[in-house]
């Protein structure tokens, strides 16, 4: 077993490098980078400044699967705080835009862990009553029409760069070293994997499961939030019918992608993150292909499907069997 | 308690919506694909107004972009016994089963905006469409005028596939643009009528051609995907509606301010008034007995940067797009 420890995240790398190696081929100018209006300009920015809604979906949504729940409402929730967010970004100023909708994103985590842990209700019962609720919301707030704004300050959030870096990928990253920190520098990881493991055994031994699950709903709410104003200050307005539209199951997949099992008890952060670039560098690449959009979803369930096989316990057994049996053969 | 409360109002509001209107007056109900884009939230709201200039019951059913919830929210309407059925279908494929129940309880369908396959023609009454293959081809047209006889590399932003929309924007512009050998699609993929993922295509767009210099014009099948185009082209440092032209269809308000800051070029108008003829057929159905032809067909008008685009979005603001 420990001898297979090191091999985590080899299957996601590898992936990453294979399709990488893919849109090289499709698309001969992937990599190239240039400096447009003190930004980084080119294919590989576009993924990175893309997949963060995904990648910040996925870094609450891991934390939620390892307690061996799952938060359908993610999607929702970023057009619900994008609304927000975009309703009143030219009356107020930055800071209280943002208190706004993350307040509201922290709101809707704190309904989805209530009904979770004080209510006992199944994780993606529970959730799918705000993922479907959550959309209505948002029309509520933008009337049903695209909300447009031109504060600069939000702008800038969504198209704005920080060392030549879009500020998106920026906050996706703080994010990532935000929650690596607190969960992999305390015991909170451990806690939470301790619960998502068996929660019985774990609140007999003291651990206090109950705030533990609220605890990454609200956090998963927080990043669905973030998600969201970044999603609106993108194309300067909030669509509530279309922001997020699926994107938990992007996430969802991201989090898989990442090694990470829906029956919880071990999580990775990084891994996740990793699956969001490689859902977004294969996005990326099936735009650049110039494939017929007929092909897109079929192209990407292929590469799903493969990215998971590479994974599959079973599948590394066989040839572990197979390298054996050379080995005895040799 | 909380949920017997709600089962009990639920109960209440059915009943409530299963009382018939006041006599005479036509309750309707308007199956609505939501609110995609700008000026399906236009089309809702003119939808009203129509209804109400006419006294009409219009209730109307958001299905969120989903088929399955514009079938249930056919056959709640039926269930209603509801005087005649407005559908805007979100796909083309899928309807004869649910449009069979309404035919056997006699009540007529009108399609709104979109057609649907031919196999289903029997099954309602009119459609009143804006002829999108048409659309596709005023936009086609203005395209070859405006570049004359230079090359031009055109991409297109298509809508969701399998929407017949769609697939009519695209015919009607490739029918446009092939008398002029000059004029090439050089890429072509969706946006799924959104603003993020008609920005995210064109940034793809723009680097798959050179930085945006292989690109000489834009098509979007709608104008909610070229706000998001010109972003993409203004953050790569093009200059939309100069270095690249963009011609798209819908006329939503956004669309006349980018033509307003000279970003836009053109756009052909599909008018969100689609209830006021169907309103008009339905009435003329159930008092005369007049059976309206299968198709009613709307303007679709073209605008550039030369009909005042500020009048016109100050006139078109007030809509609810």
């Amino acid at each position: 077993m420990t001898a297979l420890l090191p091999r985590r995240g080899l299957a996601q790398i590898l992936a990453l490098i294979v399709i990488l190696a893919v849109d090289r081929v499709v698309s001969p100018q992937f990599f190239d980078l240039r400096l447009q209006d003190g930004r980084l300009f080119g294919s590989l920015i576009d993924v990175l400044n893309r997949g963060t809604p995904v990648a910040l979906l996925s870094l609450g949504m891991v934390l939620v699967i390892a307690t061996r729940g799952i938060d359908l409402s993610v999607g929702a929730v970023m057009a619900i705080c994008g609304a927000i967010a975009a309703s009143l970004a030219d009356s107020h100023s930055l800071p209280v835009v943002l208190a706004a909708a993350l307040g509201a994103g922290l709101v809707c985590g704190l309904w989805n862990g209530f009904l979770v842990a004080v209510l006992g209700m199944q994780p993606i019962v529970a959730t799918l009553i705000l993922m479907v609720a959550g959309r209505g919301i948002a029309q509520l707030i933008t009337e049903g029409r695209i909300v447009t704004f031109s504060s600069p300050d939000l702008v800038w959030l969504g198209n704005g760069s920080v060392l030549g870096l879009p500020v998106p990928v920026v906050i996706a990253l703080g994010m990532l070293i935000l929650t690596g920190a607190v969960v992999r520098g305390s015991a909170l990881g451990l806690l939470i994997e301790a619960t998502g493991g068996n929660a019985r055994a774990s609140e007999l031994a003291g651990v206090g499961t109950r705030a533990m699950i609220i605890a990454v709903y609200v956090w998963c709410g927080v990043c669905a939030a973030l998600a969201g104003v970044i999603a609106a200050a993108d194309i300067m307005g909030a669509d509530a019918n279309n922001a997020g539209l699926w994107l938990e199951l992007d996430a969802i997949l991201a989090v898989v992608i990442g090694g990470t099992s829906l029956f919880g008890g071990r999580f990775s952060l990084v891994l996740a993150v990793l699956g969001a670039l490689i859902i977004q560098t294969m996005n990326t690449g099936i735009l650049l292909s110039g494939y017929p959009p007929e092909f897109n979803l079929l192209v990407k369930a292929v590469v799903v499907l493969a990215v998971l096989l590479l994974q599959s316990p079973k599948l590394s057994g066989f040839a572990g069997i197979a390298a054996r049996l050379k080995r005895t053969k040799a | 308690m909380t949920l017997k409360a709600l089962f009990a109002a639920s109960a209440t509001a059915a009943l409530l919506l299963a009382l018939p209107a006041n006599a005479g007056q036509l309750t309707i109900g308007f199956s609505q694909i939501g609110s995609e884009s700008g000026w399906r939230a236009a089309e809702t709201s003119v939808s009203k107004q129509e209804a109400t200039k006419r006294q009409v019951n219009l209730k109307i059913a958001d299905a969120q972009q989903k088929q399955e919830n514009q079938i249930k929210a056919i056959r709640s309407f039926i269930a209603q016994n509801v005087d005649a059925i407005f559908l805007a279908p979100v796909v083309s494929t899928g309807w004869d089963s649910v449009l069979k129940e309404a035919k056997e309880a006699k009540i007529p369908v009108v399609l709104l905006d979109r057609d649907i396959d031919p196999s289903g023609k029997e099954l309602y009454l009119t459609a009143v469409t804006s002829d999108s293959v048409h659309e596709g081809e005023v936009a086609g047209d203005w395209l070859a005028k405006t570049v004359g006889t230079k090359a031009c590399n055109i991409v297109e932003l298509q809508g969701t596939v399998g929407a017949s929309v769609a697939a009519n924007r695209k015919k009607g512009f490739d029918t446009a643009i092939a008398k002029h050998a000059n004029l090439k699609v050089v890429r072509s993929q969706t946006g799924d009528f959104t603003r993020a993922k008609g920005k995210e295509v064109m940034e793809s767009f723009i680097k798959a051609e050179g930085g945006g210099k292989n690109i000489c014009a834009v098509y979007a099948h709608n104008d909610d995907m070229m706000v998001g185009a010109i972003q993409a082209m203004k953050e790569a440092g093009l200059k939309p509606g100069k270095d690249i032209l963009t011609v798209s269809i819908d006329a939503v308000p956004d669309i006349f301010k980018a033509m307003v800051a000279g970003e836009a070029n053109a756009t052909v108008e599909l008018t969100p008034n689609m209830a006021g003829p169907a309103l008009d057929a339905v009435a003329a159905f159930k008092d005369k007995g007049t059976v309206p032809p299968k198709w009613i067909q709307t303007e679709s008008k073209l605008y550039t940067a030369a009909d005042d685009p500020q009048k016109i979005y100050d006139s078109k603001k007030g809509l609810g797009y």
